[in-house]
């Protein structure tokens, strides 16, 4: 079954993309890793393009999170390799992902409860000195639930206006590659929709590239260009959105719907 | 922390479920009582300002009202509350413990004595200034090794620099005075001083009375500085660091630089502390820098509640106020000497115990905690009553 959906998928990105070689702003080759005896991924190749959102779907402990920990550098490859925008960032330290132009958006929403809404703002951009106002601004045109709040401590918002949170804090971070880590755990649907929304808008207007990890696959793929199944692991199938969608077999066998 | 965050988190979710309104009812109260508050500046560093210089004003009003047994104890006060509000930043701000903080002390104390020692001494403001330096570059060597350790890890290290550091001085008997320590000779007043005293109050401008002034003014400076360092880019980072290593490593900060500085920061308020320690108390000594030291500035952190200063400033005045005052309660309950003495360590564990069970997040934490859910509370009834007049 791989072996037939991996020969759509060449068919599928040639169709999509026609200068697919450029615009392909982060590759992942052959990536491997390991917790201790444990192989999280085996060969992990994929990439993802400007302009494009790429959905990394699979089942608990298919490797997503790890995928996005061993490309940030938070956990270190057993073997292969991370190119953004054509240098190798194998080996590159995790701080220095932001300064490269990728912002990674992990599990579980690292707001800092402590500090303001607007002083979690700032913390993303601490990194590039000064910042204007406007960029805050508009991050608070995107988010207007968050912009009511601006001035109440993180710990008093709730799940989904922490996901705002923390997505707007990476914003802030002007990144050319955004890697987010199931935005959508526990939150209603109807505020997933419309974080997914403001995502499909932000990616269609500044050609930002999403590397989008859920368990929800069927939101995800309503919104991602391109689909890429995680089992055990290993890449089983990489295609469009709406192919993978419409595959009732891999549905049933990998996403769960 | 997270006894901190949960009636807070809970308010947040109940006022979750109408969106608009309830964001605007739970916006209300902290308009508020921040009109409430309007008498100090909005913006920081002039409210700092405006902080500091009333707080002066109250301190020349204490030091002149108090008998020179007080003026010595709030000389006292001053020392442990310097080394406490620089304790508090490091383990408040930044989640990183230290035992260390006495033998960073006894840096500065040793410094200040050495230099007093010179025949022709530099004048104090630079000696204290030489006794952070010192503590600076040793709180430096001991930060960048702290920031590679968490936990009971950092604790075991800077431990070992508590029983070590003054190891030293006995060691280099022949320049640190060995077991019996070295005595400092006591900083003259100058001439402005006395006429300064002798304005404000009439009263004698005695060395006690300059010592403690010198104790407040750095106390003083020192609260300024660090109060102004927690609320700014320095302060947000470092709790971005103490409450989410892995986002602020992924927005780009480098855990370890700024986990140094943490420590650098800490260090130098404690070496001012220990040169204060040095001139009030005359005497700079190993048995001054025990491990109990140490222990006691935690404890005062602790007690008063993590990561603020004011928490800093009274666990430390518990812990120069409380012995004194329990064992003359006790001479006059008819106590002997020795049993009243005895009375006061007791007493202040039963504190400790008291305040871990009904103030487990210290008082100014506590007292944060009860505002808070007050607020919240408020904000819940208001959102109520607006909700029982929109439906009759």
């Amino acid at each position: 079954m791989a072996e037939a959906h991996g020969s759509t998928a060449v068919s599928a990105t040639g169709t999509t993309g026609g200068t697919a070689t450029t615009s392909r702003l982060l590759e992942v080759e052959n990536l491997s890793s390991a917790y201790g005896p444990v192989r999280a991924l085996d060969g992990v190749s994929l990439s993802a393009e400007a302009g494009k959102i790429t959905a990394v779907l699979g089942a608990n402990g298919a490797g997503k999170t790890t995928l996005l920990r061993t490309i940030s550098g938070l956990v270190r490859p057993v073997s292969g390799r991370v190119v953004l925008d054509g240098e190798d960032i194998t080996k590159a330290s995790v701080e220095s992902m932001v300064g490269r132009g990728m912002a990674h958006v992990p599990e579980g929403r690292g707001v800092i409860a402590e500090l303001t809404v607007d002083e979690n703002l700032r913390v993303g951009a601490l990194f590039r000195g000064k910042v204007g106002k406007d960029e805050f601004d508009r991050v608070y045109d995107l988010f207007p639930r968050i912009a009511e709040r601006k001035n109440n401590a993180a710990h008093t918002l709730s799940g989904g206006e922490r996901q705002m949170l923390v997505i707007g804090r990476a914003l802030l971070a002007k990144p050319r590659v955004l890697l987010l880590d199931e935005p959508s755990l526990g939150l209603a649907p109807r505020i997933v929709a419309q974080i997914f929304g403001l995502l499909r808008q932000l990616v269609d207007a500044e050609g930002l590239s999403v590397l989008l990890v859920e368990q929800n696959a069927r939101s995800a793929l309503s919104v991602a260009d391109v689909g890429v199944v995680l089992n055990l692991g290993r890449v089983v199938v990489t295609d469009s959105a709406r192919t993978l969608m419409g595959d009732e077999d891999l549905r049933h066998a990998y996403l769960g719907f | 922390m997270s006894d901190l965050q949960s009636p807070a988190s809970a308010a947040g979710k109940a006022t979750d479920e109408a969106p608009t309104e309830s964001t605007a009812g739970a916006n209300a109260p902290s308009a508020t009582a921040k009109a409430g508050r309007s008498f100090l500046p909005q913006s920081t560093l002039p409210r700092h300002l405006l902080v500091l210089a009333l707080s002066a004003v109250f301190a020349v009003v204490l030091l002149e009202v108090s008998s020179p047994y007080q003026n010595s104890q709030i000389a006292t006060l001053s020392y442990y509350a310097i080394a406490a509000g620089g304790l508090t930043v490091l383990t408040g701000m930044n989640g990183q413990i230290s035992l260390g903080h006495g033998a960073l002390m006894a840096a500065g104390a040793y410094t200040t004595a050495l230099f007093l020692d010179a025949d022709e001494p530099l004048p104090l403001p630079l000696i204290l200034l030489a006794s952070v330096v010192v503590a600076t570059a040793v709180g430096a060597l001991v930060g960048v090794a702290a920031a590679r350790l968490h936990g009971p890890y950092l604790a075991g290290a800077t431990l070992a620099l508590a029983v070590g550091l003054p190891g030293l001085a006995i060691y280099f008997h022949d320049i640190f005075g060995g077991e019996q320590g070295m005595r400092v000779r006591a900083p003259q007043a100058p001439d402005a001083f006395e006429s300064f005293i002798e304005t404000v109050s009439g009263n004698a401008a005695s060395s006690t009375k300059w010592l403690a002034y010198v104790g407040v003014i750095c106390l003083l400076i020192t609260y300024f500085f660090l109060a102004n360092l927690v609320r700014s880019r320095i302060g947000r980072t470092w709790r971005a660091v103490r409450d989410q290593e892995v986002a602020a490593e992924l927005a780009g900060i480098n855990l370890g630089a700024w986990r140094v500085l943490a420590f650098v920061v800490s260090a130098a308020a404690a070496g001012l502390a220990g040169g204060v320690l040095a001139i009030v108390v005359r005497l700079a000594a190993p048995s001054g820098f025990t491990l109990v030291l140490s222990l006691a500035l935690l404890t005062a952190i602790v007690i008063g509640g993590l990561g603020s200063l004011l928490g800093a400033l009274l666990g430390s005045a518990l812990l120069v106020f409380l012995p004194p005052f329990v064992t003359n309660l006790g001479a006059d309950f008819g106590l002997n000497g020795t049993e009243a003495a005895q009375l006061a360590p007791f007493v202040y564990g039963v504190v400790l115990i008291v305040a871990m069970i009904f103030a487990p997040a210290g008082f100014v934490g506590t007292i944060r905690l009860r505002r808070m859910t007050a607020k919240a509370k408020r904000a819940s009834a208001a959102q109520a009553k607006a909700a029982g007049s929109n439906g009759g």
